[in-house]
């Protein structure tokens, strides 16, 4: 792949494993077996049995035929929102889950922002008999009450992040303190393209399910594999990646990643890393972080609790930096609006996370014969409270 | 062949002889060449409790006898500290700590302290810096060594070894007890002054424990002969905890539980005091 990853685990100038020496042992043993335990024939074997009879796939791909009237190409819906616990999420859940099973871990730990990676884990665990601990920034479990409470059914400790900014990164923080502390048994499922290598690489191999059954639905439907266009929102770019995955080799397919910009870009409340953002280390690798000029993270904002972090995984840094796929963003606003729209045009409440990848729609300009494809990657059910305050219904 | 070889022999041998020339001037070295057993040295969050007493501590900490002191430059994101030091960072920045402003503050710190000092932070502020531009300006200021716990050493040996040496600073790297042999020696080969000795896995903050397996493990490390001397650090909080450190190890670190001390009013009176009670 021409833009995968190299052996010292680089994208280009980003990636990397930034990790204190207490966490080499746990990342080195990942590094050693990830490939030869995930492209064994027994290991496949099991992650796609499950992928088909417990998270539902392959996830339609849904011709959106209101959204392309209205916008004048034909949009595709890449359901992810219909797998197992709401979102894409999952895929990579099961995949760790799997792996951690083979590497002797007896026990999970895992960092969410929306709480949707949380359910994931949690899910995954009760599956398998493991314990789990996820952590939470203390504002996140606020704001998205109903999953904490999934994670808690699912038999989960979920553990509140009082440092910092009390959202994801500090999760993110406390997750990798755990980890330190607990280096021999315990296994980190890291829930986005995030984290020093192999994770980044891991995580979207585990997503590219995503596209690589697009391809094959878009076939089906239009006689042809290629889209004109591939969107997807952007928080640190699990669903990102594993939509663009096995779409970055075929130059000709324009890639479209949305960040949120919260308040607006320049507001000082905002998520939108590639366009405020500055390179440097973030979460164990060399990415693209909204930081100071002193290499201080700056808290970022937005209204969507799993786009609210101030990095962008490694590899989409790299695409970013060699302009292979294109990085625009979306305010608090457009997204809520977007979100209503899909509502009532296609009967589909969608995650705010996804309401950002569906308002850019208003703004580009496409052909009538373009084949759009627009990942789908959560429901809305979470985010209800939100939606409805802000709507008044 | 001939050629290739002797022009790589030759100019190793240069680099090598300037570069140990460099390295002779440091402090930390001619601390080890001298001082073999029961070394202290203390760590500090450079703006806590208070923005402009970085030089104050290091005089207090070096007349109460202190060996050498590790002066932490803040980070938002301390993800291998505990909530002792994370409290410190989080302050410090609070009260406005920059690199800029550290570096500001050690203009005059030879002028005040003559024990080594260490530089301790994470990768990001560095970077942002300008590694090469930090080294210098450390080296100006009289800094002797650097800790940065998540600069890996592919990276450093790669991308920053060069600007360290150019400058004579040490670069300490961590080893934990699963730290594996190979690694150590690669360590140790990396390493210029002392090795960074992990009482556990664990972030900062937490109690020693004197388990067989710890004490298997320091004995491990001894019976590797190493060519730098170790020094013992987390969970190092009192006299009890040093002593039993000093018996492995050429010495100890304390810090949280010295940055605890400097959250208490009168800080700077105390220091002796809180030294003499970790070594009487």
């Amino acid at each position: 792949m021409k833009y995968g990853v190299n052996e010292q685990g680089y994208y280009g100038d980003f990636g990397g494993a930034y990790i204190p020496e207490m966490l080499y042992p746990n990342v080195e043993e990942l590094r050693q077996q990830y490939l030869n335990i995930i492209n064994g024939d027994e290991f496949r074997a099991e992650f796609n049995q499950l992928l088909k009879d417990y998270v539902g796939r392959p996830s339609p791909l849904y011709h959106a035929k209101r959204y392309s009237e209205k916008y004048g190409a034909n949009i595709f819906f890449k359901r992810e929102d219909l797998n197992h616990t709401g979102s894409h999420k999952i895929n990579n859940a099961i995949g760790q889950i799997l792996l951690a099973k083979r590497l002797g871990k007896k026990r999970i730990i895992a960092e969410t922002g929306a709480g949707q990676h949380g359910v994931a884990t949690a899910t995954v665990c009760a599956l398998m008999g493991i314990e789990c601990v996820v952590y939470m920034g203390e504002i996140d479990m606020a704001r998205q009450a109903p999953n904490v409470s999934r994670m808690k059914m699912l038999g989960a400790k979920v553990v509140p992040a009082v440092s910092g900014s009390k959202t994801l990164k500090d999760a993110t923080n406390e997750a990798l303190r755990d980890w330190i502390g607990n280096p021999v048994d315990t296994h980190y499922i890291i829930g986005s393209v995030v984290g020093p290598y192999p994770y980044p690489d891991m995580v979207a191999r585990f997503q590219s399910v995503i596209s690589f059954e697009t391809k094959k639905q878009l076939l089906e439907h239009t006689g042809n594999e290629l889209p004109q266009y591939v969107m997807a929102c952007v928080g640190g770019g699990s669903n990102a990646m594993g939509m663009f995955y096995h779409f970055l080799d075929d130059e000709q397919v324009k890639l479209v990643a949305v960040e949120a910009a919260g308040k607006g870009v320049d507001s000082g409340h905002s998520a939108a890393t590639t366009f405020l953002g500055k390179e440097g280390v973030l979460h164990g690798s060399r990415t693209i972080l909204m930081q100071t000029d002193d290499g201080q993270v700056v808290e970022p904002y937005s209204i969507s609790a799993g786009l609210d972090y101030p990095g962008i995984g490694p590899q989409h840094a790299h695409l970013y930096k060699i302009n292979r796929a294109q990085y625009v963003s979306v305010t608090d606003d457009e997204a809520l609006q977007a979100g209503l729209l899909c509502c009532q045009l296609e009967g589909i409440i969608p995650a705010i996370e996804t309401a950002h990848a569906l308002a850019q729609l208003e703004k580009m300009k496409f052909d009538k014969a373009d084949n759009v494809v627009i990942c789908i990657s959560g429901r809305g059910d979470k985010d209800l409270d939100t939606y409805i305050k802000y709507f008044g219904y | 062949m001939v050629y290739g070889l002797s022009t790589k022999y030759n100019s190793s041998i240069d680099y090598g002889l300037w570069t140990i020339d460099k390295i002779n001037m440091n402090r930390l070295n001619k601390l080890f060449s001298t001082k073999k057993d029961n070394l202290l040295s203390i760590y500090y969050t450079a703006g806590y409790p208070e923005i402009n007493t970085t030089l104050d501590i290091a005089e207090a900490l070096e007349k109460a006898g202190v060996d050498f002191l590790e002066v932490g430059f803040p980070y938002s994101d301390p993800v291998a500290d505990g909530p002792t030091i994370q409290h410190s960072s989080e302050k410090a920045l609070e009260n406005g700590m920059t690199l800029n402003l550290l570096f500001d503050q050690l203009a005059d710190l030879r002028k005040r302290v003559t024990i080594p000092i260490l530089l301790m932070g994470y990768a990001n502020p560095m970077i942002q810096y300008g590694v090469e531009r930090f080294c210098k300006k450390a080296a100006e200021v009289g800094v002797d060594g650097v800790i940065v716990p998540d600069l890996p050493m592919y990276e450093y040996e790669t991308l920053y070894a060069g600007y360290f040496k150019a400058n004579g600073l040490s670069n300490i790297f961590l080893v934990t007890p699963q730290t594996s042999e190979d690694r150590i020696r690669k360590i140790d080969e990396l390493s210029n002054s002392f090795i960074y000795l992990l009482s556990s896995s664990s972030i900062t903050g937490g109690n020693l424990q004197v388990s067989v397996n710890i004490e298997d493990y320091y004995k491990r490390i001894k019976a590797m002969q190493l060519k730098n001397p170790e020094i013992i650090g987390f969970g190092i909080s009192d006299n009890k905890s040093f002593s039993k450190a000093c018996e492995y190890a050429a010495g100890a670190i304390v810090g949280s539980a010295f940055v605890k001390l400097l959250g208490t009013k009168g800080y700077l009176e105390k220091i002796d005091e809180f030294v003499k009670g970790i070594r009487p």
